[in-house]
């Protein structure tokens, strides 16, 4: 498996994604500009990754500017075709916006931006970044965000529900999901999700900031090694 | 609307600020009378801010030499550092107290633009920052508006732009209820040797303006709101600069993208007085003179005058001068970036800067005389011992009663706004892009930032108790570096170097000046004995506050940045406590010294009194201590001992380490002074019992204190057998206090 790092103009963890996939996890990456129209050299097998930041400065509303870069547009015939797509954060953002998931993530209900520590429970196994982790496991990552709060509808947010698309939601250090652990207000305690054909995932938490144990947190390298094991279960099948 | 700039005339130069005997120096500099345009450029570089005229005298005594140092104080824009292996670290602090004041959110958020511009001007890649901010009274509405707007200003910037907020400090003192300081610190990294210089070499090189539109933001309000100067209303000319966070980062990937091509002779950020600035110091730096086409810079209003595009503070742009022949590789790298880059002239042999505006000249002055350094006046002022300090020596220790109910005092000093986590503010900031910031998983005393591509590490702080400094400026400012320092060898790191941010009342008040002048000696022994040369900094005068119609000046705040190196980052110490059983020991001398304290503030209202015990040998000879401990594996936790004392300072490495302790004060002594004096020079340790007695080998060797507490025990803090509670509630106090205070309506 492959990765690419979509570079919008604004974004700021595309350095740190291309650091834990290429130094720590050492991966192939090739580091993708949003003015590029074409996704080639690229397999249905690969990763695309939307890393977090302010794309084009978050102007307008997170996200509604980047969903229209050139090379989006190749992302989304990417996501059809099947391709992984994660978007961690502002990418989160984009690809709620690009329709590539459903619902949309509104501004902090405390309306402030806030960077700290937060604890994941993990809530199902059925998705290629959490394959590799039992279900109901915490996990330690932060998040850094002022737009994060998840919003759907009650049709969307029972189907999300139903087809076990929900892959993380906020909880306390023993696993509590209630309401004192919810940073932002966001529906259900969602943190992440996937599409209904499991191939394109976001999240608010940011797993690249914790998967070294130089910074004092591996956590967050499970949520790719659980990736790429997956891929490779599925290339030997 | 036409207007006419005015006849220049005395009058009119004082208007601009300059007195008179400047305003003679500039018509015997010119050999003619000024232009309006002329003068507004010499009103500007020989502004405080710019010609340093009332500090540079005593700047100058600081130690500015080290073997690390790669380019002297005052050469760049920032300090640069070489920390080995081919690296170099950038740094410096610089404030944004007045445009804060005004309008906070855009003031501190072009506080924190203007600092990362002169890191990455230099070529360097800013990795972190630090925020040291002062304000007044917690409780009043204004206070709090502040707070809300710096803090959410510095956020939006500073994570926008992607460079972490890793550290810094919060200070809450009723001297600052009208005048905020708002100090802001960068720090980045750079291979040695590809570094950018502020130069302008080579006559005929191209220069050009990159990045922003130039507008009528930042032009002094001040200065131009008489109908004297201008018939246009000082309404249209904000006096606060507007920053965009999104251009401030395409402006640093380009830039950092363009030095790579070699087409960049040198470079230069625009800040305060715009493109006047740029253009005279890099020239003045060459010895060579600039031709600059003012019509050939992009601006947003139209029919903007000469001294309004040249005074112009508006954000994100950059001055550059280009190898000629080689301006198409930076018009591509500029371009892919969306980033405007203007063709605006040439550098010539001339030592002068000619302006053009439609081919009439606006302005034609020499380089030089305009420039710290080159002709700009440096003066000394008059000083005089402040009449406050007859009160200091009348001060009574005995008369303080000692508290009837200690734990009702210990949650007193917890819940104070200066001890109370600063959680509320800095969870605003993102602390951890760029996924370098070590302390946040294991918290140290100062902020730990490793350096990709290497096995280094960053320890970064900030540090000033401006009530100390009042007290006695001599040795309070002795204590802010020396705190600097242990916060840094507490962290497992060797501290290298400073950069200051010197907030100060008027400097035309003498006992403002003898404040200044007793700081910068303090700071100069100091920073002598430990090692750490001045590398550059900001001084920000001016900063008074009016109370009863007198007008006072704020504390004598010299902020003090200081850079540390950790070759190895694993060598980090951290502040929690470990384990059950761990011995916790104190290092160095406790005194019975309440003088200074929160303690004494908070709880028993007096705001002023004598400097707390300082002793510059018994300091070094406890970093020295500290350092070698930690090389020998000895401890497992270190904690500086600074506000709210022993007390505030084993609950802080309880809390960290989620463990309670048992400890015992020292019988003879005043229990109040023993857990809440802030003597300095001290450092709480925790010691595995199996270390224990190579630990006390090692100590009976040092000419350094060594007294037991007690050890990590449970989950309560327990003191003298008294149980003052569970850990959590504790927690509780100390995590929420501010908030709550500065959410109360």
């Amino acid at each position: 498996m492959k990765f690419g790092v979509v570079v919008f103009p604004g974004s700021n963890c595309d350095d740190d994604m291309i650091h834990v996939l290429g130094t720590v996890l050492q991966r192939e990456v090739v580091e993708l500009w949003h003015k590029q129209e074409s996704l080639e050299g690229f397999t249905t097998d690969d990763c695309i990754v939307l890393p977090g930041g302010f794309s084009y400065g978050d102007y307008l509303r997170a996200g509604a500017i980047a969903r229209f870069s050139p090379l989006m547009k190749a992302v989304i015939d990417f996501a059809h075709r099947g391709g992984y797509v994660f978007g961690i954060c502002n990418g989160f953002q984009i690809l709620c916006e690009a329709e590539l998931l459903p619902g949309a993530l509104l501004r902090n209900s405390h309306q402030r931006f806030t960077c700290k520590n937060t604890f994941l429970k993990t809530v199902t196994n059925q998705s290629p970044i959490t394959a590799g982790i039992s279900p109901g496991r915490v996990l330690k990552i932060p998040i850094a965000h002022a737009e994060g709060r998840y919003h759907a509808d009650e049709a969307t947010l029972q189907q999300l529900r139903d087809n076990d698309q929900v892959l993380f939601q906020y909880c306390q250090a023993d696993g509590t999901v209630d309401a004192a652990a919810n940073p932002n207000g966001t529906a259900w305690n969602i943190a992440g999700i996937c599409n209904a054909q499991r191939n394109v995932f976001g999240m608010m938490p940011h797993p690249e900031r914790a998967s070294e144990e130089r910074l004092g947190n591996v956590d967050g390298r499970l949520l790719f090694d659980s990736l790429l094991q997956n891929r490779m279960a599925s290339a030997t099948q | 609307m036409q207007t006419t700039e005015p006849v220049v005339n005395l009058q009119v130069a004082q208007n601009l600020g300059l007195n008179a005997e400047e305003y003679e120096r500039i018509i015997e500099i010119m050999g003619r009378q000024p232009n309006f345009t002329e003068l507004s450029i010499f009103s500007v570089m020989w502004s405080e801010h710019c010609s340093y005229k009332n500090s540079i005298k005593y700047l100058k005594t600081l130690p500015r030499d080290g073997a690390r140092l790669l380019v002297g104080a005052g050469e760049e824009n920032a300090g640069l550092v070489d920390i080995g292996g081919g690296l170099a670290c950038a740094f410096k602090i610089e404030s944004h107290n007045h445009p804060s004041a005004i309008e906070p959110f855009q003031g501190a958020a072009t506080g924190v633009g203007g600092i990362h511009r002169d890191i990455f001007t230099m070529g360097a890649r800013p990795i972190a920052a630090l925020k040291s901010l002062r304000y007044g009274n917690v409780d009043l509405a204004r206070t709090k508006h502040l707070v809300e707007g710096v803090v959410s200003g510095i956020g939006h910037y500073g994570n926008c732009f992607g460079v972490p907020t890793v550290g810094g400090e919060v200070y809450f003192n009723d001297c600052y209820n009208q005048n905020i300081l708002v100090n802001a610190m960068s720090v980045g990294i750079v291979k040695v040797g590809e570094t950018v210089s502020a130069v302008a070499d080579g006559p005929g090189n191209p220069v050009l303006i990159v990045g922003s539109a130039t507008g009528k933001d930042g032009i002094h309000g001040a200065t131009f709101a008489s109908a004297d100067l201008t018939e246009d209303s000082a309404e249209d000319l904000p006096a606060v600069q507007v920053g965009d966070p999104f251009q401030e980062k395409l402006l640093l990937e380009a830039s950092l993208e363009a030095i790579k091509t070699g087409a960049i002779v040198g470079m230069q950020d625009m800040g305060a007085a715009g493109i006047t600035c740029s253009t005279s110091e890099m020239s003045a730096k060459s010895g060579t003179g600039m031709l600059i086409h003012l019509d050939q810079v992009p601006t947003r209003q139209a029919n903007m005058k000469p001294f309004e595009i040249l005074l112009s503070e508006s954000q994100e742009r950059m001055l550059i001068v280009a190898e000629k022949g080689k301006e198409h590789l930076l018009y591509d790298i500029f371009d892919k970036w969306d980033l405007e880059c203007e063709h605006i002239g040439e550098v010539t042999d001339t030592g002068r800067l000619v302006f053009m505006e439609n081919g009439e000249v606006v302005a034609d002055v020499p380089a030089d005389p305009l420039v710290l350094g080159g002709g700009a006046p440096v003066y000394d002022r008059e000083f005089q011992e402040p009449s406050y300090r007859a009160d200091l020596a009348a001060f009574d220790a005995s008369t303080i009663a000692e508290p009837s109910d200690l734990v009702a005092t210990a949650r007193q000093i917890f819940a104070s706004p200066n001890v109370a986590s600063k959680r509320w503010i800095y969870e605003q900031y993102d602390s951890m892009v760029r996924t370098n910031t070590m302390s946040t998983n294991r918290p140290s005393d100062a902020a730990i930032v490793r350096v990709k591509g290497s096995n280094k590490a960053l320890a970064v702080t900030t540090d000033c108790n401006s009530s100390y400094v009042k007290a006695d400026p001599y040795v309070g400012t002795m204590i802010a570096v020396a705190e600097a320092a242990r916060n840094i060898v507490c962290s497992g790191g060797e501290p290298v170097a400073i950069t200051n941010c010197l907030n100060f009342g008027n400097p035309y008040n003498p006992e403002v000046y003898w404040q200044f002048v007793h700081a910068i000696k303090g700071m100069g022994a100091a920073c002598r004995r430990f090692n750490t040369p001045v590398t550059g900094g900001n001084v920000s005068f001016y900063n008074q506050s009016v109370f009863e119609n007198q007008t006072e000046p704020v504390n004598p705040t010299p902020t003090i940045g200081m850079l540390g190196i950790l070759d190895d980052a694993e060598m980090q110490m951290t502040l929690d406590f470990k384990e059950e059983d761990d011995q916790i020991y104190i290092l160095g001398a406790t005194r019975e010294d309440l003088n200074s304290s929160v303690y004494l503030q908070e709880v028993h209202g007096v705001a002023l009194s004598p400097v707390p015990h300082f002793d510059l040998e018994e300091e070094f000879a406890l970093q020295a201590v500290v350092k070698k401990l930690i090389q020998n594996e000895l401890i497992v936790s270190a904690h500086d001992v600074s506000e709210g004392g022993i007390f505030v300072c084993l609950a802080e490495s309880a809390m960290a380490g989620n463990r309670g302790f048992k400890v015992s004060t020292r019988p003879g002594m005043r229990t109040d002074a023993f857990l809440f004096g802030e003597s300095q020079s001290r450092v709480i340790v925790s010691v595995k019992k199996a270390r224990e007695t190579s630990f006390l080998n090692l100590m009976a060797q040092r000419d350094v204190e060594c007294t037991k507490l007690g050890e990590v025990f449970g989950k309560n803090l327990i003191i003298d057998d008294r149980d003052f509670g569970p850990l959590l509630d504790w927690r509780n106090i100390y995590d929420h206090s501010l908030g709550q205070r500065l959410e109360a309506s």
